[in-house]
């Protein structure tokens, strides 16, 4: 009897899971972290101006994004600035449209309190910029944020 | 006979996921977006023109090259705020140099003098964008400096940190007069 027993015992030991919560939080991270929030790539080069009176978007679910910025591919599209809406290049006539697309993917409740955040480069002239607020006023999207990176206040 | 394999030591590999989690959060940077909030007016079909008495306006205008004109007079946007502050600023007994004042009862604040002083914003369609963010943001920081003071003098304490009903009647005694021009076609872009 005593035998038999012994010859259990002496076999492979039970593989050690104490690390397998490890492997799981580490994999999470790094889905975590490689997960794009941003569901649109971006087809402009968008670098920010700098604002030292900033608000934050509170609200991420009620805000919709206008990118503004010459291309990333300049070779292909020149270097004017051009209109992103969603994944493509748009025209300033396909705004209301985008804007109506959103509202509608919101629920009613929340219709009113869409914002639409510019997001802008700093070397776009206003004519664009001018062009796409008429258009977001004449939606009636009247809540506009333009999107700044912090800076440090002047004296 | 054969040894048994001894039990891996598994007691680091908690440190080696931390270490691994502290990297990325230090790597990845979260994208706050942040920026300067504004309400577009309602379209007007046919713009009527609302007769403002000039005194009661400052008119700031930026060409295409980005240069200012600050009421009819070359400006320089380093001292954009202090002339938007001293011509909001509620200046009590009336002073034609300085826009009309009403009297406004606001609950929690009391009765004060409320400045009719308008700033308007006009922009060729050959600014740049970053120069329009710098002159919006000059405004902007003249309005909350204003704020400041007001509730520095009535509540003590800067505007930031007060309770959201004082925020509300500092907000409803200091609106933000900023109004923006109908775009024009002026200069080529």
């Amino acid at each position: 009897m005593s035998k038999f027993k012994s010859s259990k015992t002496k076999g492979t030991p039970a593989i050690s899971t104490s690390s397998l919560p490890d492997i799981i939080f580490m994999l999470l991270f790094f889905f975590m972290v490689t997960t794009q929030m941003r569901e649109t790539s971006l087809r402009v080069k968008v670098k920010l101006p700098i604002a030292t009176e900033i608000q934050k978007l509170d609200k991420k679910s009620l805000v919709s994004f206008i990118y503004i910025g010459p291309p990333t591919n300049t070779t292909m599209y020149g270097t004017e600035s051009r209109i992103q809406l969603n994944d493509q290049y748009a025209r300033v006539s396909d705004v209301p449209e985008f804007i109506a697309t959103e509202r509608e993917a919101r629920n009613e409740a929340d219709r009113n309190f869409l914002t639409t955040s510019l997001k802008v480069h700093k070397d776009t002239k206003m004519g664009v910029v001018t062009d796409v607020k008429q258009e977001l006023r004449k939606a009636s999207a009247f809540r506009i944020n333009y999107s700044t990176l912090k800076g440090v206040a002047k004296k | 006979m054969r040894r048994a394999a001894p039990e891996i030591n598994a007691g680091s590999m908690a440190d080696i996921a931390f270490l691994l989690l502290i990297f990325f959060l230090v790597t990845t940077t979260m994208d706050v977006d942040s920026g300067i909030t504004r309400r577009l007016p309602p379209p007007v079909d046919t713009p009527d023109d609302v007769r403002i008495k000039e005194r009661n306006v400052l008119n700031v205008l930026i060409n295409k090259n980005n240069r200012l004109l600050v009421n009819g007079l070359p400006g320089d946007i380093s001292n954009l705020k202090d002339a938007a502050k001293e011509f909001m600023t509620p200046h009590f007994p009336d002073n034609p140099n300085y826009p009309e004042v009403e009297e406004v009862t606001i609950p929690l604040i009391g009765t004060i003098y409320n400045s009719k002083g308008v700033i308007s914003l006009k922009n060729d369609r050959g600014t740049s964008y970053d120069m329009y963010i710098q002159v919006q943001n000059e405004l902007a920081r003249a309005f909350n400096e204003i704020k400041d003071e007001l509730s520095v003098s009535r509540f003590g304490t800067k505007f930031e940190n007060l309770p959201a009903d004082k925020k509300e009647a500092i907000n409803d005694a200091v609106p933000v007069r900023v109004s923006e021009a109908e775009p024009e076609n002026i200069g080529e872009n």
